[in-house]
């Protein structure tokens, strides 16, 4: 509500920028004309001056005068008529103000009314508590940075700020805390396969040698941990041994809690190579965590949002991610033919495009139209 | 709520300067001067708007606004506070917005101008207020630094690192004022078009504009050269990139304006030339901000990558360039030509001048767009380097450089060569004792360097003989000629220092001739020679800064005896962007540098490094900042200001020893 007050406000004023000088007198504005004469005059002084000063000789001043003169005759040619007053000008006068009065708040308003996100401005709580987390995860950063940069050899400190680089996205400093961690505290299947994720993290989802190699670590550690199997499966699937990727994937898959949250992003893999044993597919099912509405609506909101155009590349690849995490693959293969024809003419973009799903595994549909 | 705020000043600029485009001009044809009288205080509220979309986007900078994209793309929560300030501009949105913020500062201060008639300040608002609106919906349909997103992400991609530096703070800015500065020059030029009248009294008016523009344009190229400079790590001061000669350009052509109005103010002449080459400055800013912005440089293709931004700046470009060429071509012929004068004499040098700094920037318009053109026909992609440059904007500059003192020293209209000669004589055959001293003490060394150094002395001394011979007549004593040259016009000491900035420039760059350059690894403890300094490496060290982390080297650098300098070089890597930026280590030895490059750094612990003794370098920047404040001087020249003859009088009284 505030906002649109202070819009009419200035709405207001600067209408009033148009029609307060309409109502003031033609004389009070100075002269209409170069004042040609002052000009002239200005120059003879000068002339004097060098002509005093023996730049000039004294008949070349004479000439020059005489020239200076002879252009002041020139350059005074005939005055052109005012029109201040009478009924034309007072018709001009009306015809501005209504120009003012229509055009200035109608472009205003029509303009912000096509490009603008009032709706956003007026959802304080929200951005108020996204700041807040925010800067808490800011400030623990910091703090622990500036801990760690006193104590480098704080196995501790590490070890909590490993996985918050994770989360951020911050895979290169993921990388590096991960394996001052090893370093210092010895290694655990989680710091050998959070090294590996950031590391794959790092390289844009490709599982390098190295992160295999921490992988199969973590594996040795802890052969029912979850997360080095599903990355050694993506490894093996990147390397082009598919029999060995969906053999881990449904290994995988039936080793799983019923509750695991991982279970749809393996389930979403798996499918790529043409559908999970139909066992497993159903136990699965009813086991998919139930998604709770406000995600449901933000995610409806977006795609609401991204429908009418205007999306930028990354909230086309969030829109694709959301569904295919809420097991959404149709609406995910759908969407992702949308975002590949909203930015066909965005050359990384549509790269970005292509590797999400090659990750979700809906490259198959995904060039159908 | 401050950005959507700041979107919708935006929005509602556009709306007012519609009526400031339309209204005045409509009113200007039909001679009422209510309606020419509302330009003025139109033009003040769309630069309070604008003004209040860039503080709003500030803000949202400042507070770490993640709900902006631009916020987003380009600040991160770590910043320090100067870099989310300077991160404003550090983008293509921001800096359009910053283009426009200028735009519409200069369309204040000609508002508030009392030495314009009130016909040529309509005119001239009206066409500034078309070129607002033109980059208005250019900044609100493709570049909108507003756009918002939803839901906000938690941190910031921070800003492109090699821009994180104070440098780069003040650089677009002062380029910027410069390039948008000549939009004035172009307003005021289209508006006596439009007139079909031009005089000595327009010359007057457009000139402070014209000075203005060429000071801070020259301060953003000097800036710009010298952020290149120590952070890019590579040592040199221009590298002729089209970036740099997108500024070139337009800097070439109102130097070119610059002379030119002074003659259309003098003498009545070169008006249509004036007129002409007031267009093509601006043509040449509006070009800069092109290949800049469009991303035509990286590629032409890359170009296509975002086709709508750069069709809209190339059609922005078209309209306006090919609009007033049109109306020059229409209306010039109606406009009275000057009248003539002989080939000896001051207006006769200022011709000269005109027309190899015309030609100078023709070259150099060649090399940057030729490129641009093959790759688009044959797909071929060319550098056009300094070897093209040595062979063509050389031999132009190199003749204008020799006859500017003697141009300088002409008297207007009928100039008498042989006495301009004898004038000039004591500073030639000094500066010829410059240079042969010179090759007799660095014997063997690069034939050019010594007589470029020469030339520069040549230039300084000319500028300051001007002045000497303006205020001193044979027998009289020293304190009446030091009274006289007090009392001469501001200008005058303007257009000396401006030249002798000039001068200091070619000296430095002359002395790089000299310039030498090591590349060594070493272990620390251990010593490398450069331009004979020893320079001891004496430790690699790493430290956190509070958005990077840095390796640094700690250099001493000795001189015959003791040591004199201690320099630190270092790498700075910037997680939040995973890029790492040079930092060059520079020491400042009286004009001269040594300037450090850190380099890779081996497993067994040696050190890559380049070095470079550059002599007398910081006279390539100080000649340009001298040049600047000549052109200041000459701006603060209280004769330019008098707009009526009635303020005339005092003010002339005010100039003594006359």
């Amino acid at each position: 509500m505030a906002l649109w007050c202070v819009m009419a406000l200035m709405t207001g004023a600067a209408v009033m920028a148009v029609l307060w000088p309409l109502s003031r007198r033609g004389a009070s504005l100075g002269p209409v004309e170069q004042d040609d004469l002052g000009f002239y005059r200005d120059q003879l002084l000068e002339i004097d001056r060098e002509a005093d000063r023996g730049l000039i000789a004294p008949a070349e001043a004479e000439a020059a005068k005489a020239e200076a003169g002879r252009r002041l005759l020139r350059a005074k040619g005939p005055a052109r008529p005012l029109a201040t007053t009478g009924e034309p000008a007072l018709r001009r006068r009306r015809a501005a103000a209504a120009l003012g009065l229509s055009v200035v708040p109608l472009v205003g308003l029509a303009v912000y009314g096509a490009l603008g996100s009032p709706g956003l401005a007026t959802r304080p709580s929200l951005d108020l508590a996204a700041g807040g987390s925010r800067t808490e995860i800011g400030a623990l950063i910091a703090k622990v940075e500036t801990h760690l940069a006193a104590n480098p050899n704080d196995a501790r400190g590490w070890d909590v700020i490993a996985p918050v680089y994770l989360r951020v996205g911050r895979f290169e400093d993921a990388a590096r805390a991960f394996s001052a961690a090893r370093r210092l505290a010895g290694d655990n299947p989680d710091r050998a396969a959070g090294y590996g994720e950031a590391l794959v993290g790092a390289a844009g989802g490709v599982v390098s040698r190295e992160a295999t190699t921490a992988f199969e670590e973590a594996v040795k550690l802890d052969p029912g941990s979850a997360r080095p199997r599903f990355y050694l499966a993506m490894a093996a699937e990147q390397d082009g041994k598919s029999d060995l990727a969906r053999a881990e994937y449904e290994r995988l898959v039936r080793s799983a809690p019923p509750q695991a949250p991982w279970l749809p992003v393996v389930e979403a893999r798996l499918a790529r190579f043409g559908g999970a044993p139909s066992g497993t597919q159903q136990q699965a099912a009813p086991a998919r965590p139930e998604v709770a509405p406000e995600i449901r609506a933000m995610v409806d909101g977006l795609d609401a949002r991204l429908r009418q155009g205007g999306g930028n590349a990354d909230e086309w690849l969030r829109l694709v991610r959301s569904y295919a995490v809420l097991g959404e693959r149709d609406a995910a293969a759908d969407r992702l033919n949308q975002a590949r024809l909203a930015l066909a003419a965005d050359g990384p973009a549509t790269a970005r495009l292509d590797g999400l799903a090659q990750e979700l595994g809906l490259g198959q549909r995904g060039t159908s139209p | 709520m401050t950005a959507e705020l700041g979107h919708f000043a935006l929005t509602l600029a556009l709306g007012l300067s519609l009526m400031q485009c339309a209204v005045p001009f409509w009113g200007a044809r039909a001679g009422d001067p209510v309606l020419m009288g509302l330009a003025a205080p139109v033009a003040l509220s769309v630069f309070g708007l604008i003004a209040l979309a860039f503080g709003a986007l500030v803000v949202a900078h400042v507070g770490s606004d993640f709900s902006v994209l631009n916020v987003v793309e380009n600040s991160h929560t770590t910043k320090p506070l100067l870099y989310k300030i300077t991160g404003v501009w550090g983008n293509h949105e921001g800096s359009m917005l910053l283009w426009i913020v200028i735009l519409a500062i200069f369309g204040a201060l000609v508002a508030l101008s009392d030495s314009l008639s009130l016909r040529l300040k309509t005119n001239a608002l009206a066409v500034q207020a078309a070129i607002t609106i033109a980059f208005l919906v250019f900044i609100l349909f493709s570049s909108n630094p507003f756009e918002r997103v939803d839901p906000a992400p938690a941190e910031g991609q921070d800003l492109n690192p090699v821009l994180q530096d104070l440098g780069l703070a003040i650089h677009p800015p002062l380029l910027y004022l410069g390039y948008v500065g000549f939009s004035m020059t172009f307003a005021l030029a289209i508006a006596a078009l439009i007139e079909g009248r031009i005089d000595a009294g327009w010359a007057r008016a457009a000139r402070p504009w014209a000075l203005l523009a060429w000071c801070f344009l020259t301060l953003g190229i000097a800036m710009g050269s010298y952020w290149a400079y120590y952070e890019l790590g590579w040592g040199g001061f221009w590298f002729w990139d089209p970036v740099e000669n997108a500024s070139l350009m337009p800097w070439l052509a109102g130097t070119a304006l610059l002379h030119s109005i002074v003659v259309m103010e003098k003498r009545d002449a070169l008006k249509v030339w004036t007129i002409l080459l007031a267009i093509l400055t601006f043509s040449l800013s509006l070009l800069g901000t092109f290949l800049v912005r469009s991303g035509v440089l990286t590629s032409v293709h890359a170009f296509a990558v975002d086709p709508a931004r750069g069709t809209f700046i190339l059609v922005i470009l078209s309209v306006f360039i090919g609009g007033s060429l049109a109306l020059f071509a229409w209306r010039a012929p109606l406009l009275r030509p000057g009248g003539i004068f002989a080939p000896i004499s001051r207006e006769g040098a200022l011709i000269l001048n005109n027309l190899l700094l015309a030609s100078a920037c023709a070259t150099v318009f060649i090399g940057t767009l030729y490129p641009l053109a093959l790759e688009a026909v044959a797909g071929a992609k060319i550098s056009v380097g300094a070897p093209y440059y040595d062979l063509t904007f050389v031999p132009l500059i190199v003749p204008l450089l020799l006859v500017l003192p003697i141009g300088q020293a002409l008297s207007w209209k009928r100039g008498d060569l042989l006495a301009v000669g004898q004038r000039l004589l004591a500073a030639l055959a000094a500066a010829l004792c410059v240079t042969l001293a010179l090759i007799a003490w660095r014997s063997g060394g690069p034939v050019m360097a010594p007589i470029g150094v020469g030339l520069g002395a040549y230039l300084v001394l000319a500028a300051a003989s001007e002045i000497w011979s303006r205020s001193h007549q044979p027998g009289r004593p020293l304190a009446v000629a030091l009274r006289r040259a007090r009392g001469l016009p501001l200008s005058a000491w303007g257009s000396a220092v401006a030249h002798g900035g000039v001068g200091l420039m070619v000296i430095g760059i002359a002395a790089q001739g000299w310039s030498t350059e090591t590349i060594a690894t070493a272990r620390p403890g251990s010593a490398i020679e450069v331009g004979g300094y020893r320079v001891e490496f004496r430790d690699l060290g790493s430290r956190v800064g509070p958005n990077y982390r840095e390796e640094v080297a700690t250099l001493v650098i000795g001189g015959s005896s003791a040591p004199v300098a201690v320099v630190e070089s270092g790498k700075r890597f910037f997680p939040a962007r995973a890029t790492t930026t040079t930092e060059a280590g520079i020491a400042t030895l009286g004009l001269s540098q040594v300037y450090v490059s850190l380099g890779e750094t081996y497993p067994d612990g040696s050190v890559g490094f380049r070095l470079y003794h550059k002599p007398l370098v910081l006279l390539i920047w100080i000649g340009a900042l001298v040049m600047a404040a000549g052109g200041a001087l000459s701006l603060a020249d209280r004769r330019v200001r008098i707009g009526a003859a009635v303020r005339a009088r005092p003010v002339s009284a005010a100039v003594p020893a006359e």
